[in-house]
């Protein structure tokens, strides 16, 4: 599936569009930090809690659950959100 | 990550000192020539990224740690083997053990302090993060696992309080001070929380607050550490028994055994007051120290007092105090500055060096007498240290 990464990652991924895969969401992270070290740390923490200032967008709707279900075809969106100056 | 950045300017070539600065918005270091009159800058490192702490290996001199975070990124540790010239995350920064599902784990915000371990443990280090934990590395910084002598300590978790107990940033571990004699003897502070001593290398640990004060009017037990909230501890290089404090409530100085600690702060001046963040001791005369006063009273500006910026130094113990001002502004300078902020190197006489939350780093190259300012507009400067280089 498709994940758009956000400009704070981009150090990791080198590009804004990465493919991954995973039958959740929580797998599909996983993919990712196989693929870049250390990306799913600055994304989720020890517990498995969307940090505070992250959100994660399935097919336009915000998921904070790593259980919820993927296809391949959906659309992920990794966003960073308002955090203060 | 690895991020890859060639120096802007090359530090100069004759033997001088470093100063890493660590910043709300990246890391710096400033390198001077054998005088320490030339500085040249090199930076910034991890621009954009909240630096709480940037510390040299003293034991092999070339590798750096930098604990980073963003406002939206999750902590970590870069690591340099080569000064500064490139930099590798840690493969697993400090991080909580996860909890099972139901119950509410605590997870690291920000790594705050760093200190390297034993000078007979290479490659060692210990890490405090914000909320209170201990987390340890053998193998320079690319690992890290959590202590459970502080992690899993059921008997300091209350002392640890909820966040809304601990500093506008978060409640957090630091301090971190290791016995040159002895690799098992360790200290930490924890705002809040106490000062707490070790010596079983960190598997069980006793509080150390006799003597320090609590703020008054409010009931708070004097003898429980939830309500001690030590900002800055320091050991003395040429005398590990002794210990120097900078308190939320004053001043204080402990010769071990002993384990009352006395308040040496009552000595400054009624109208500055013994309140502040950073403690900074002589590298070779265990009677003097530096402190950078704050004004605590009301709502607590944590400003110099009066506008009035100054550091102030005793050279004897904490008998009495001498205000140290020349070359800062009169009047009108409502600076902070932060308990990691202010430092010394280890030449003769003593360099010391602070930053301000304005982003100005100050230096003395005679222990205080004279003061200038070496940089301007940073970013907030959260932490200072000195290296030889």
């Amino acid at each position: 599936m498709q994940v758009l990464i956000p400009s704070p990652l981009v150090s990791y991924t080198r590009r804004k569009n990465v493919e991954a895969r995973g039958s959740t969401l929580g797998e599909m992270l996983l993919d990712l930090e196989r693929q870049f070290p250390g990306i799913r740390f600055r994304m989720i923490d020890e517990q498995d809690r969307v940090r505070p200032h992250m959100r994660i967008f399935v097919n336009g709707e915000q998921e904070f659950s790593l259980k919820r279900p993927l296809n391949p075809e959906d659309e992920i969106s990794i966003v960073q959100a308002l955090s203060g100056g | 990550m690895t991020m890859k950045k060639a120096a802007k300017k090359a530090a100069p070539r004759s033997k001088g000192v470093a100063v890493l600065v660590s910043t709300r918005k990246g890391a710096w270091i400033y390198a001077s020539d054998s005088s320490r009159r030339k500085w040249a800058v090199n930076g910034p490192h991890f621009l954009g990224h909240t630096v709480h702490h940037m510390v040299l290996d003293l034991r092999d001199g070339k590798t750096l740690l930098a604990a980073a975070s963003t406002g939206h990124l999750g902590p970590t540790i870069f690591r340099s083997t080569d000064f500064g010239k490139s930099w590798k995350e840690a493969q697993k920064p400090p991080a909580f053990p996860k909890v099972s599902e139901g119950e509410n784990g605590r997870s690291v915000k920000h790594t705050f302090w760093l200190t390297p371990c034993h000078a007979n443990e290479p490659d060692a280090w210990y890490a405090g993060t914000s909320p209170q934990g201990l987390f340890r590395s053998n193998d320079g910084g690319v690992t890290w696992e959590p202590l459970p002598g502080v992690n899993d300590n059921t008997t300091m978790r209350p002392w640890f309080g909820t966040e809304q107990d601990g500093t506008p940033d978060g409640p957090k571990l630091h301090s971190i001070i290791v016995d040159p004699r002895d690799k098992n003897h360790l200290y930490f502070g924890m705002s809040g929380g106490g000062v707490h001593e070790s010596l079983d290398q960190g598997k069980t640990w006793t509080p150390l607050i006799d003597g320090m004060e609590v703020v008054e009017g409010f009931g708070f037990d004097i003898a429980n550490p939830m309500f001690h909230d030590p900002h800055c501890v320091r050991m003395c290089p040429s005398n590990p028994d002794r210990l120097y404090q900078q308190n939320h409530c004053g001043i204080y100085r402990i010769d071990r055994p002993a384990r009352k600690w006395t308040r040496i702060g009552r000595a400054m001046p009624k109208s500055v007051g013994d309140v502040g963040f950073p403690m900074v001791v002589h590298p070779r005369d265990e009677n003097t120290c530096w402190v950078f006063p704050m004004d605590g009273s009301g709502v607590w500006p944590r400003t110099s007092p009066d506008g009035k910026p100054a550091v102030f130094v005793t050279r004897n113990g904490g008998k009495t105090w001498q205000r140290q001002d020349k070359g800062m502004p009169r009047e009108q300078a409502w600076w902070t500055v932060k308990r990691q902020a202010m430092c010394a190197d280890s030449r003769d006489p003593v360099g010391l060096y602070f930053g301000n939350t304005q982003g100005e780093l100050w230096m003395s190259r005679d222990e205080g007498k004279k003061w200038e300012c070496i940089a301007r507009n940073l970013p907030h400067i959260y932490a200072l240290e000195t290296a030889e280089i």
